[in-house]
């Protein structure tokens, strides 16, 4: 999706317009600047000051914040690119046409003899009709939008009584994303595995392949960890997939970068063509990690004009990669897409084997327009187990803080047994969630964090005094010159040690009533280290040494053991957030700072943390997005769990369900209003609506 | 560009060394058989100073606590620390008044005082401790109160009075109440300290009675804590008595009748944290404008000072227990300054006085130690040196180990009280910041001239093997012995020997318990007995306190010549 600028009488490229925003724009932008081309990035009134228009040599407005309105809109795009000369870096859009409706695809693909799964990829889109055809194929079901990809509006029907609803969603879903809304329907694989195959084609009808990459680990129908090659499939298998794979590619006479998917019955071990991706996809990094070659540098080539640099025998297929999508999501809320500010936010140091491809910086806000990922981790080495410790290395010390990731979680995969022998499929999170989610019931477990936290509590406390101490020193002023003994450290007392206390609140993800207190006593020690206890005296105190030698870094030692420990800290709201990263853990506590100085009433005094305030029975919005339909009424009588409203965000829709039987009440939302995230959308109320306003009447009277 | 600097201090520093005629040499044998007794017996002294220490800071014992803590509130020391700046010093002040001073024991006096920054400004803490007998002043409650307040009046500091008291010891009130320093003279104070802009802050931290209501009420801010801070001139009980009205003490003087109501406080507290976060945000709402740039006339304070080129802990074994034993003052000047540099000022004269310039923590100070008795030509130098420092407005730092003047027809007829009354007089008159150490013995008017309590010096702290008396015991006992004797005599008895003895010992035990120094920190004779290992961080916040205000001219009086 990106344009250039070519000189008159030369065919030759001389400037690139970037269609597109985040890491991927920055990403191309890079093999520009390093071929000598300049960049033209375009951008969103959200996006005017993030990294990719910094990372253009010059930006073009193109419309206000929502994605349909800029990124995703053809003319402001045009419209940007308003010169003389253009020339699209991609497949001819004939191709783009044929496979971006999956029907006609599919149709092409059987015609060339690659291989494809049971369906219906007809144009009627009548819905009884629909339903015989699934009937025919037998469930389940997958119900696909025949435009566009990322799994968006896709539906697994298990049986037939789901088929309406999920058929109707999955259409309204594919017009607010595509603008088309024609529906095909395929046999669901059970275990499948989803490999696909990066091919690459000149303007001279050479197409090759770069082999395979495994993208099965999904969660939402989203990929979160993909590699190259695929693990614990036979040569035979991998020669056999590329060739379908530049059939798939020849057959539709394609040139430039494109990608064509396949479905890997993991029982059977057939494949199918599932679809063609005519771009240069988010996870080629890990292809060019084990090819050796630059593929944007290659797209630039070939709209140059000029042939394929190699043949298809001397693409190299060298060690392992992977990539790890690090993504602003909330994993307990079923990934749901979290927005807000990175507060702090350092990536791993990139070096010849690991990649971090990033389209934000520290302070960019994951605003609920686009996509959340925050980055792609990349690592590359000799082998799968070589790259695997690279990749869990690199995960421990991706810092993030200031909203949700899904760091941790990409750990617990990554060290997961099943994934470390590279038994992937699809559903490998569905499969084994009791492993990677948080058990609540487990109590070893739980006792396990529980230690850990402390742990870190010890350590963030020595940490944040030896940061205090230095700050606190380099702020003193001018007058007492003597003033800056008075903090010496450690702080004199007369004849006894200076201690402290100090409250840190412990999101415990094993106890469903949130947050646990610790409190920390600090003594600090003759020789400069402290020691720290926390309140159950029956746990031993730790004796910590903290010396800060960066912004961030510590090195500590407890107890004779020495640790390198990285620790942010950022305010927000009265409360200051601490995390803490020291080997592959990673802490996030609270503090409460300040007081609400003005508070002069006599309401009682909120210790806690908590800033829900909503009465019980209150729906919140799971996160923030646009109400694309409320489906009930103020004051209807409602089961629990029947669909109240629908939101979409982030290009997902989410519905948002009753959470107990009763009266809707307060239901204020109307479609097309957008909310914010944790915002009260309605209440379910045991009373009809009727009975509360006799007795807000009756309130009236006795006061 | 950092590496280059550094490696240019370095080679200053070497240069310094090298070529300083200043730098005091180590004049301590680790080898000899003084040294090892010495740090023995001060390591004795220094356990026992221990176990009184940890007693007192335990407060009223363990159920006053426990009463205290199920209070919502935090022990006073505590509360100190939480008002402080995170991880700043505090100098405690005389942490064991009222040691053995009453039948019942009364931990820190009742009450805790000392210095330190809140939001980079020092300020003076005054704490009362309600887990010792309810927070009431005894007499020496109110000394300690006082001695805080004349501290916070010369230094000019922000005083922060953390209030939980049932006001006047009544049992003692003839000492307590009626004369001018006693209870009342804590309002006074406060009234006159506002006047010269000195701000007064308080926190009602519970219960604030009778004469104690004016704490809050004479400050120029105050907060109160709901529920626990009170506020009344009588308390329900003595309403109900007076006047038949039955009341709660929250409804008669809570921090919600003080806040909306009657307007005696001024800030509204949910709870003690909440308070001493009010208490907090006052101090740095204090500008005192210009007054920040206009502190300490002294500006050539070195930021990059070097520390004692000798270790600070082997002042414990310098000092002996047994005062006729002298030590060479220097020993203990090289652990304190910095760099050990000492600039000695009239070295060749008068040699049992050792004067001369150093800096502690960068601070240029002028140090007067004694090296033995007091010559005629030891208090000339010394009264010159000390106007040679207040003409340059110096601190001075007076180490004191001496049993005084000498005496004798010689030194009569030379004109020691002549000589003497002039060292007095620089003493007295020098306006510059002083801090007295006594390291070791203090007699008679040695204890004068080296600027001893009566002198007003900043501050005074105590060795643990320190004496103070007009004289040592044995003189004493010889010179009452010999009066005695005389008396019987005239009287015809005749003393045998045995009467002679008892009451010569007699007379040598109450000097000695008297001369203690746990006798004088008792009765607040000083601000507080210190490790020698203290001593230079004693002396550098010591110093950086007296330095709060801005420098005066010093005048003296006439010097007879």
């Amino acid at each position: 999706r990106w344009f250039s600028d070519s000189a008159p009488g030369s065919n030759r490229i001389e400037k690139i317009l970037v269609a597109n925003r985040g890491e991927i724009a920055c990403r191309i932008m890079r093999t520009a600047k390093r071929l000598g081309i300049p960049t033209v990035a375009v951008y969103s009134d959200a996006d005017r000051h993030s990294l990719h228009v910094k990372s253009a040599d010059e930006a073009v407005r193109i419309g206000p914040p929502p994605a349909r309105l800029s990124y995703l809109s053809a003319s402001s795009i045009l419209d940007a690119a308003a010169h003389k000369g253009l020339i699209f870096i991609g497949p001819p859009s004939s191709a783009i046409r044929d496979m971006g409706d999956k029907s006609a695809s599919k149709r092409i693909m059987g015609a060339a003899g690659v291989p494809l799964v049971p369906g219906y990829h007809g144009s009627e889109q009548d819905i009884e009709f629909m339903k015989l055809e699934a009937d025919k194929i037998g469930y389940p079901i997958l119900i696909k939008p025949t435009h566009g990809g990322g799994g968006k509006g896709m539906r697994i029907v298990q049986s037939p009584d789901e088929f309406v609803e999920s058929f109707l969603g999955a259409q309204r879903e594919a017009a607010a994303s595509f603008g088309v809304n024609t529906i095909l329907l395929e046999k669901y694989i059970m275990r499948p595995r989803h490999i696909e195959v990066q091919i690459f084609g000149d303007k001279h009808g050479n197409v090759l392949h770069l082999y395979e990459r495994d993208c099965s680990v999904q969660r939402r129908h989203q990929k979160i960890i993909e590699e190259a090659p695929a693990p614990n499939i036979s040569d035979d298998f991998r020669y056999h997939l590329g060739q379908a794979a530049v059939s798939a590619a020849r057959a539709v006479g394609y040139h430039n970068a494109g990608t064509v998917e396949f479905i890997v019955d993991t029982i059977s071990d057939q494949f199918y063509f599932m679809e063609m991706n005519t771009r240069l996809q988010v996870e080629h990094p890990v292809t060019e990690m084990v090819v050796g070659q630059d593929l944007v540098e290659w797209q630039i080539r070939v709209a140059n004009g000029e042939p394929l640099p190699i043949s298809q025998s001397q693409v190299p297929l060298s060690g392992h990669a992977f990539e790890a999508r690090i993504y602003a999501e909330n994993v307990p809320k079923g990934f749901l897409p979290a927005t807000g500010v990175l507060h702090h936010y350092q990536p791993v140091p990139v070096t010849s084997t690991v990649r971090v491809e990033t389209g934000v910086e520290q302070g960019d806000t994951v605003s609920m327009h686009y996509d959340p990922m925050i980055a792609k981790l990349v690592v590359w080495g000799e082998n799968r187990a070589a790259a695997l410790v690279k990749l869990k290395d690199c995960l421990s010390k991706f810092q993030v803080a200031g909203l949700p990731t899904n760091v941790s979680f990409l750990q617990k995969l990554a060290n997961h047994c099943a994934f470390q022998d590279g038994k992937v499929e699809t559903h490998f999170i569905e499969h084994f969630k009791d492993e990677l989610f948080v058990d609540p019931n487990n109590s070893v477990l739980a006792k396990e964090a529980y230690d850990a936290a402390r742990f870190s509590a010890a350590l963030v406390a020595a940490c944040v005094i030896e940061k205090e101490h230095s700050a606190g020193k380099e702020n003193l002023r001018g007058g007492n010159g003597l003033l800056s003994i008075w903090y010496s450290s450690p702080p004199f007392r007369v004849h006894h040690c200076a201690t402290s206390t100090t409250e840190l609140e412990w999101e415990n993800e094993y106890d469903s009533s949130g947050s646990i207190s610790l409190t920390l006593s600090i003594t600090y020690k003759q020789d400069g280290s402290y020691y720290i206890e926390t309140k159950e005296k029956a746990n031993p105190g730790l004796e910590v040494r903290a010396t800060k030698w960066g912004n961030h870094e510590f090195r500590v030692e407890v107890d004779g053991v020495i640790m390198d420990v990285r620790v942010a800290v950022y305010s927000k709201d009265q409360i200051r957030h601490i995390h803490i990263w020291h080997g592959s853990q990673h802490h996030h506590f609270k503090q409460r700072i300040g007081l609400e100085i003005s508070d002069d009433d006599e309401s009682p005094h909120k210790p806690s943390l908590e800033t829900s305030s909503h009465p019980k029975g209150t729906a919140t919005a799971p996160m923030a997005g646009l109400v694309v339909k409320v489906l009930v009424k103020d004051g209807t009588k409602v089961e629990k769990g029947q669909p109240i409203l629908v939101l979409e965000a982030m290009k997902m829709e989410h519905v948002v369900k009753a959470p107990s039987a009763g009266y809707v009440d307060g239901l204020q939302v109307t479609t097309g209003q957008q909310v914010s995230d944790g915002s009260a959308l309605f209440r379910i109320k045991i009373f009809s609506v009727s009975r509360i306003i006799i007795n807000k009447h009756f309130r009236q009277r006795v006061f | 560009w950092r590496s280059s600097l550094m490696a240019a201090n370095r080679a200053q520093i070497v240069y310094r060394n090298a070529y300083s005629v200043g730098v005091l040499p180590d004049g301590v044998d680790r080898s000899s058989e003084a040294f090892s007794r010495n740090s023995t017996a001060m390591d004795a002294l220094l356990s026992d100073l221990q176990s009184h220490i940890n007693k007192i800071l335990a407060g009223g014992g363990p159920e006053a606590v426990k009463r205290n803590r199920s209070r919502n509130k935090l022990l006073p020391r505590e509360r100190i620390d939480r008002l402080l700046d995170p991880g700043s010093s505090f100098l405690e002040l005389s942490q064991l008044a009222g040691h053995e001073l009453y039948d019942e024991p009364l931990p820190s006096g009742g009450i805790i005082t000392g210095i330190g920054p809140v939001h980079g400004k020092l300020c003076m803490f005054v704490a009362n401790d309600p887990t010792v007998k309810g927070g009431t002043y005894y007499p020496i409650t109110v000394k300690k109160h006082l001695r805080a307040q004349e501290i916070a009046a010369e230094c000019k500091l922000p005083c922060i009075y953390l209030v939980d008291s049932g006001g006047a010891f009544l049992p003692k009130q003839a000492e307590v109440f009626p004369d001018r320093d006693n209870f009342g003279r804590i309002f006074y104070n406060q009234a006159v300290m506002s006047a010269k802009g000195i701000p007064q802050v308080a926190l009602v931290l519970g219960s604030c009675t009778a004469g104690g209501a004016y704490i809050p009420a004479m400050a120029d801010e105050s907060v109160m804590v709901k529920g626990n801070g009170t506020v009344f001139l009588a308390g329900p009980p003595l309403v109900k008595a007076a006047t038949g009205e039955e009341v709660t003490a929250e409804d008669l003087g809570g921090a919600s009748v003080h806040c909306k109501t009657s307007g005696v406080s001024d800030y509204f507290a949910q709870d003690e944290l909440h308070g001493l976060a009010l208490g907090r945000n006052i101090i740095k709402n204090l500008h005192m404008a210009g007054q920040g740039q206009l502190q300490s006339g002294v500006q050539n304070t070195r930021l990059d000072y070097e520390e004692p080129l000798y270790d600070v802990r082997e002042l414990r074994s310098i000092a002996p227990t047994d005062h006729k034993q002298q030590f060479d003052i220097r020993s203990v000047i090289a652990r304190i300054v910095d760099g050990s540099e000492f600039d000695e000022f009239k070295k060749l004269y008068g040699t049992t006085l050792v004067t001369g310039f150093a800096r502690i923590f960068g601070q240029p100070v002028g140090i007067i130690g004694n090296n033995g008795i007091l010559f005629s030509e030891s208090a000339l130098k010394g009264a010159h040196f000390i106007e040679l420092c207040t003409q340059r407005n110096i601190p001075l730092v007076y180490l004191q180990n001496i049993t005084g003047f000498m005496v004798g027809s010689k030194s009569e007829a030379g004109g020691i009280a002549k000589a003497g009354a002039k060292m007095v007089m620089a003493v007295s008159c020098a306006k510059v910041p002083k801090v007295t150490i006594m390291v070791g013995g203090s007699f008679g008017a040695g204890n004068y001239a080296m600027c001893g309590r009566a002198y007003s010096p900043n501050f005074l702290f105590l060795w643990p093997n320190a004496r103070i008396s007009v004289m040592g015991g044995a003189q004493a006992a010889g010179v009452l012995t010999q009066i005695e004797k005389s008396n019987k005599k005239k009287k015809g008895f005749q003393w045998d020997k045995d009467e002679e003895e008892r009451f010569t010992a007699k007379v040598v035990e109450a000097y000695e318990r008297e001369g203690n120094p746990y006798y004088s920190t008792a009765r607040l004779w000083d601000d507080g007995i210190i490790d020698p290992a203290d001593t230079r961080n004693v002396i550098g916040l010591s110093i950086s306190v007296s330095l709060n205000r801005d420098p005066e001219d010093t005048k003296f009086g006439v010097f007879r010549m």
